[in-house]
């Protein structure tokens, strides 16, 4: 139940004081230390993925998400050169004709279309290049289904 | 659910000095789970606790750091289905009706990006997350109801597989070239 709470509660923002789990801790009516090892056991756990700081992408410089069609017999090897390629951070298949989408980012705009046509040459693929033209909202917190997960 | 951080976007770069980035690259996979994490950091970084805290601070208030949460790994979670829904819809209601599917439940990301004609019609994105294919395509026909008649075409593509996805990570090399510039002192 505690897990839970904590999760709950502090998947949005976790308390940016002197002493964030004691602060966590009072609230949740339990002791510091049990705080911490609880988080230290979800993240071993995996369930979190990490306790810390999201930070704002465009952190990174100039980025935008990528995509290319390939013979999905091929699409590993592919995926494979796409993965090696700088200033790659995310892969995903999909189910489309357009394959595997990407991020490619890069310290700034003239890199990142740099990196981009290399990767085109290598690949012998165009590549769909979709920038981000405007961002209408990031909600990154969910409702996590515990009775079900309890029920697996 | 920053792991799902899936595009990273493009933008313009928030300027970080030096002190600043040391922060971020200490802390991007994690704040170390002791009684007072920032002067854990700050003994990595060369900085004091205070000196930590009040810079992590700063950056979310400036946009920098999003937020400092317990980040869930929701494919453990359960939320194994993931679609990218892409829609064509009229580019003089776009940015309207981007920010009303933006507020749907169940839509993470919501993005306008260009079309490439004729093999890429569509204008918006949203993120949709369900524990199953089912559970999206139901967010999917909510969304399609709100874009009405001003949308000419849709569709969702399923992750089936994660390639590669290091999150947010950034790798040194890029913070030290995009600061090339302003740290040039000598």
């Amino acid at each position: 139940m505690l897990d839970r709470r904590l999760i709950d509660c502090y998947q949005r923002d976790l308390p940016v004081c002197p002493q964030p789990f004691q602060a966590m801790a009072e609230r949740l009516g339990t002791s510091e230390a049990e705080v911490i090892a609880r988080l230290q056991r979800l993240q071993a756990l995996d369930v979190l993925s990490r306790v810390g700081p999201v930070f704002e992408h465009t952190l990174a410089g100039a980025s935008l998400l990528a995509a290319v069609a390939v013979p999905e017999e091929e699409r590993d090897a592919f995926a494979e050169l796409i993965n090696q390629a700088p200033g790659v951070n995310h892969n995903y298949a999909r189910e489309h004709h357009y394959n595997l989408w990407f991020v490619m980012t890069a310290p700034e705009e003239q890199c990142l279309d740099e990196r981009l046509n290399h990767l085109e040459t290598m690949l012998g693929r165009t590549i769909l290049r979709l920038p981000m033209l405007e961002s209408f909202h990031i909600d990154l917190a969910f409702t996590i289904p515990w009775a079900e997960l309890e029920r697996i | 659910m920053s792991d799902f951080i899936w595009p990273s976007e493009e933008g313009k770069s928030k300027s970080l000095d030096e002190q600043d980035r040391a922060i971020v690259l200490a802390t991007q996979a994690g704040l170390p789970l002791v009684s007072d994490p920032w002067t854990a950091v700050g003994e990595q970084v060369g900085m004091s606790g205070e000196e930590v805290l009040s810079r992590m601070q700063a950056m979310l208030e400036r946009g920098v750091i999003r937020r400092i949460a317990a980040v869930p790994n929701h494919y453990r979670l359960g939320y194994v289905a993931n679609g990218m829904t892409v829609w064509d819809v009229a580019d003089a209601d776009v940015e309207r009706l981007g920010r009303e599917i933006a507020a749907i439940e169940g839509v993470s990301h919501c993005y306008q990006r260009p079309r490439h004609l004729p093999h890429w019609p569509y204008n918006l994105f949203a993120m949709l997350h369900g524990r199953t294919r089912e559970e999206v395509e139901q967010q999917a026909q909510v969304l399609r109801a709100c874009l009405g008649e001003a949308c000419h075409g849709h569709r969702i593509l399923y992750s089936s597989r994660i390639l590669k996805k290091t999150g947010l990570r950034l790798a040194a090399a890029n913070l030290q070239t995009a600061s090339t510039e302003t740290d040039a002192r000598g």
